[in-house]
């Protein structure tokens, strides 16, 4: 059997140990490539630079442990950058599993001497509303109130005692919406309410799966800005100097994809080969 | 003579050196404080103007929106306006209280704290940081309830047009007329591909999504399912039917009891063919995989809602040797779909299934009436376009909705 | 009656929430609510339906001794240990479950967390044996979803913008290419997609609500 009539019928397994090598490769022997973040990955980082020293913005996680490598990146992003502008955060979750993994990202965020030093407090600079089942609903009760939505935090305290809180009474009080979403409810629930209906500004992250879908929000401004899988995130972290995972695992991404088309272009060069052949 | 003249004259230039540099240093430090000495700014921004206030239209209540023209002093002018302050009092004379900040800029709000039927004044201050200055208050305002959003008009109007195409349709279909609906090459294979299965004497899966009973996608997939367990049952091929919801499971029961029993064969039901897995993607998605690689199926269908473990089934499916027949209407798992399946309905096909292979004439009544509402929107968009492009934006106005 | 008090129920509350869409008045505005309050509610109960027809399948297997039987045991294991140390918060003195620290969580992070991520993780496995194997010229459709995929692929990547960086012409680089392919015929293609399956929709939900369409009631 010639070559290329073995490319045809190649075994997957031989395909799956060439993309764990390309995948595992670039982590041991790691390479930094240039960097060129998207218009829409520019447009949440500039949204969120232009917001006035203590605005209040929401973060909002709709994600889960196996879609974290993409979005966790982000979110880590996101803090450091609100952090960093002294915005209020108020975390939220209209997924069970977001709140848990925001918190994740915020030990991960007061581990670097920068943020410890910052001083930040619970209630004062950041809380962390939890989980709400509910999505456009809960999105929609919070237009009109926030404590109705979310009568206390995570932790169980009345949200009238958090400082952050006061004057935060409902969507309007709010300056941006971040939301980090794998699925649904997820960012079109929120640019349904929050964004058409009360008129809060907001802007994006997502798998690179859903990404495609969420283009014509960018397009129609719905979307300030819009950052899709690990590119996203990676983008996210160059443009806020902020160097983590997105942007240590994108070489690995890089290079998986090159192995594939790699695969494509000889896979399709076998196919004519072997008709052409077989025509014969 | 001369070294201890030139040794003065260092000295004294070093002293000149020294003197203008304590000089110059105590100067800035005393512009400093003559710069700290100037009087502050006492002066506040120019207040606000134009205050309206009014009830928000076509809401269920409970909220006043107020617009305003911002301060001349908010990016020109003095350029010193920092924010502004909504006050809210229920008698025109006061008390006020601040009810929002807003950063500068603003020149929109809505008060989402109101109890229907009070009045309320309302005021809006620009301020510095240090002063204020206050517009003066706008008229008397009451929230209240609307019956009918107006905002959506336009949807009411389309919802109806496309209806009685619809009901006109289907009342088409009874009177007996043939209604065409061209092939769908996924479902015209369902036959070819339980026929399969049996010969080979393996199982046929069907996989109806990952999500709930309330998602219409896993009512179009349990329709299928409904032909399907037919012709399982007259085939007399073993069906599995893993689910990844409790109610879908009972609703998926009664549709395969029900085909084993219209089709004659009802001992050959028993209530493991539909059986629960688990809520949880990746663990259902992981479970079937399993069941996939174990049972190794001659015919696999995915109907319904999948999000990202489509692959992960398909995948394996494929590697079993099974024909596959997929059917979903999310967007971002049609790709995959059609890269591993060797069948796909793409979004509308999946909802027309189960007409087009009952045949029943109500339901493909209602099919002929969906493909009139395309035609209709494609007739809009092709207005759209042509006249965006001439800069006639107000047509399209009229298709936005909140 | 079996039949009809279902199919009225259906068309009953079908129009009920169509108007609700329409009147954003109190009581009619709250009924989404309602309905939605009732649907988690009765899911939620529904779970022990599922988990007692998981255990009872699985079991049945274990006793039968079935193909693959093992594979049973580490389910019924699995739900009993995590179901167990959920329900009666086993392990550290936390309030809560849910709480940093406790057991569950340890299994949270420990064990679900990395099987969730596993199983997502053979997507990258698996869309490259997909790729490979479908992506093929055999016809012009075949060829432009193989153009369109290449220049998405490494466009979206830096190595994309490192092959093509040289090319004076933005336009040709691969990275502009990907970006006008995602904001051009991708979303036109994602809005067409989502317009057909709107109206299918609107189309099954009638069907529904008038009574044509009866197969969640098990059979027509």
């Amino acid at each position: 059997m010639g070559f290329f009539q073995r490319m045809m019928v190649l075994d997957r397994r031989i395909v799956f140990v060439l993309i764990a090598v390309a995948v595992v490769t670039p982590l041991f022997i790691p390479f930094r490539l240039k960097m060129h973040p998207t218009p829409a990955s520019r447009g949440l980082y500039d949204s969120v630079r232009r917001l006035p020293r203590g605005s209040t913005v929401i973060i909002s996680g709709e994600y889960d442990p196996g879609t974290a490598p993409e979005i966790q990146p982000m979110m880590i992003g996101a803090l450091k950058q609100c952090f960093r502008k002294g915005l209020k955060v108020i975390l939220m979750g209209l997924w069970p599993q977001g709140p848990a993994l925001e918190e994740q990202a915020l030990q991960e965020v007061f581990q670097e001497r920068e943020f410890k030093e910052m001083g930040l407090r619970y209630g004062q600079d950041y809380v962390n509303l939890g989980f709400k089942s509910g999505g456009g609903a809960v999105i929609q009760s919070m237009g009109t109130s926030i404590p109705v939505a979310f009568p206390t935090d995570m932790t169980g305290t009345p949200l009238g005692k958090l400082p952050l809180m006061e004057g935060v009474h409902n969507l309007s009080d709010v300056a941006f919406v971040l939301d980090f979403s794998a699925g649904d409810p997820g960012t079109p629930a929120w640019v349904m309410f929050a964004h058409d209906r009360f008129h809060v500004p907001m802007a994006a992250g997502c798998t690179a799966v859903s990404a495609p879908m969420l283009y014509p929000y960018l397009q129609t401004k719905q979307l300030s800005g819009l950052l899709g899988g690990l590119k996203g995130a990676a983008d996210y972290e160059w443009l806020t100097k902020s160097p983590g995972k997105g942007m240590q695992y994108l070489p690995s991404q890089s290079v998986a994809h090159l192995v594939i088309v790699i695969f494509i272009i000889l896979g399709n060069i076998a196919f004519f080969v072997t008709k052409r052949k077989g025509e014969r | 003579m001369l070294i201890k003249s030139l040794e003065r004259r260092r000295d004294r230039l070093r002293w000149r050196v020294t003197s203008i540099t304590v000089a110059f240093v105590f100067s800035l430090a005393l512009g400093g404080r003559a710069h700290a000495g100037t009087p502050q700014d006492t002066l506040p921004p120019a207040p606000p103007t134009g205050l309206i206030a009014f009830d928000t239209p076509n809401d269920a209540g409970g909220s006043i929106t107020l617009r305003w023209i911002k301060s001349p002093d908010d990016g020109a002018g003095a350029e010193d306006v920092k924010g502004y302050q909504i006050l809210r009092a229920e008698r025109r004379e006061g008390p006020y209280k601040v009810i929002a900040r807003l950063p500068a800029g603003a020149v929109r709000y809505e008060d989402a704290t109101t109890k229907d039927g009070v009045t309320y004044y309302y005021k809006v201050s620009a301020s510095d940081g240090v002063n204020s200055s206050e517009s003066p208050p706008g008229q008397a305002v009451r929230s209240k309830a609307q019956w009918f959003n107006f905002k959506r008009l336009n949807m009411l109007i389309a919802g109806i047009i496309l209806s009685l195409g619809i009901i006109y349709f289907i009342s088409k279909a009874r009177k007996g007329e043939e209604l065409y609906i061209r092939k769908i090459a996924g479902l015209d294979a369902v036959k070819e591909a339980v026929g399969r299965a049996t010969e080979m004497g393996r199982k046929v899966f069907f996989i109806p999504g990952i999500l709930d009973l309330d998602d219409v996608q896993t009512i179009a997939g349990l329709s299928i399912l409904g032909q399907v367990a037919r012709l399982t049952a007259e085939y007399g091929t073993e069906l599995e039917v893993p689910v990844c919801r409790s109610v879908v499971m009972v609703t998926g029961r009664e549709t395969v009891k029900e085909a084993y029993l219209d089709s004659g064969h009802p001992d050959a039901y028993n209530d493991e063919i539909v059986h629960y897995m688990t809520d949880d993607q990746f663990g259902y998605a992981a479970g079937v995989d399993g069941l996939m690689l174990r049972e190794k199926p001659a015919a696999i269908f995915y109907q319904g809602a999948f999000y990202a473990e489509s692959l992960i089934l398909a995948e394996t499916g494929f590697s079993v040797g099974a024909i596959q027949i997929a059917g979903t209407a999310m967007p971002s798992q049609l790709p995959f779909f059609i890269t591993a399946c060797d069948y796909t309905l793409i979004g509308e096909e999946l909802f027309a299934a189960s007409a087009y292979l009952s045949r029943e004439p109500r339901a493909l009544g209602s099919i002929k009436g969906q493909d009139l509402g395309k035609a209709i929107i494609l007739i809009i968009l092709g207005l759209g376009v042509i006249l965006e492009t001439l800069g006639i934006t107000s047509f399209s106005q009229l298709f936005t909705t909140q | 009656m079996r039949r009809e008090i279902p199919l009225f129920i259906t068309a009953t509350t079908g129009v009920i929430f169509i108007i609700a869409y329409f009147i954003p008045h109190r009581p009619v505005n709250q009924i989404q609510q309602l309905f939605l309050a009732w649907l988690y509610i009765i899911a939620a109960f529904a779970i022990i339906l599922g988990v007692l027809n998981l255990l009872l399948v699985n079991g049945d297997k274990i006793y039968k001794q079935s193909k693959g039987w093992g594979y049973s045991v580490i389910i019924i294991l699995s739900f009993l240990v995590m179901a167990g140390i959920g329900t009666f918060n086993l392990g550290g003195r936390a309030t809560s479950p849910l709480e940093e620290g406790t057991s569950f969580m340890w299994l949270f992070y420990n064990v679900y967390y990395p099987l969730s991520s596993t199983v997502f993780a053979l997507l990258a496995f698996f869309v490259a044996s997909a790729s490979f194997r479908a992506f093929r010229a055999r016809n012009k459709e075949a060829a432009l979803l193989l153009v369109a995929a290449f220049f998405v692929m490494l466009g979206r990547v830096p190595i994309g913008n490192y092959l093509t960086s040289w090319i004076p012409l933005k336009w040709l680089q691969l990275s502009t290419i990907a970006n006008w392919i995602m904001a051009y015929p991708n979303m036109a293609a994602q809005r067409a997609i989502m317009i057909g399956i709107a109206l299918g929709i609107i189309s099954t939900s009638l069907r529904l609500i008038l009574g044509i369409e009866k197969s969640y009631l098990g059979g027509e």
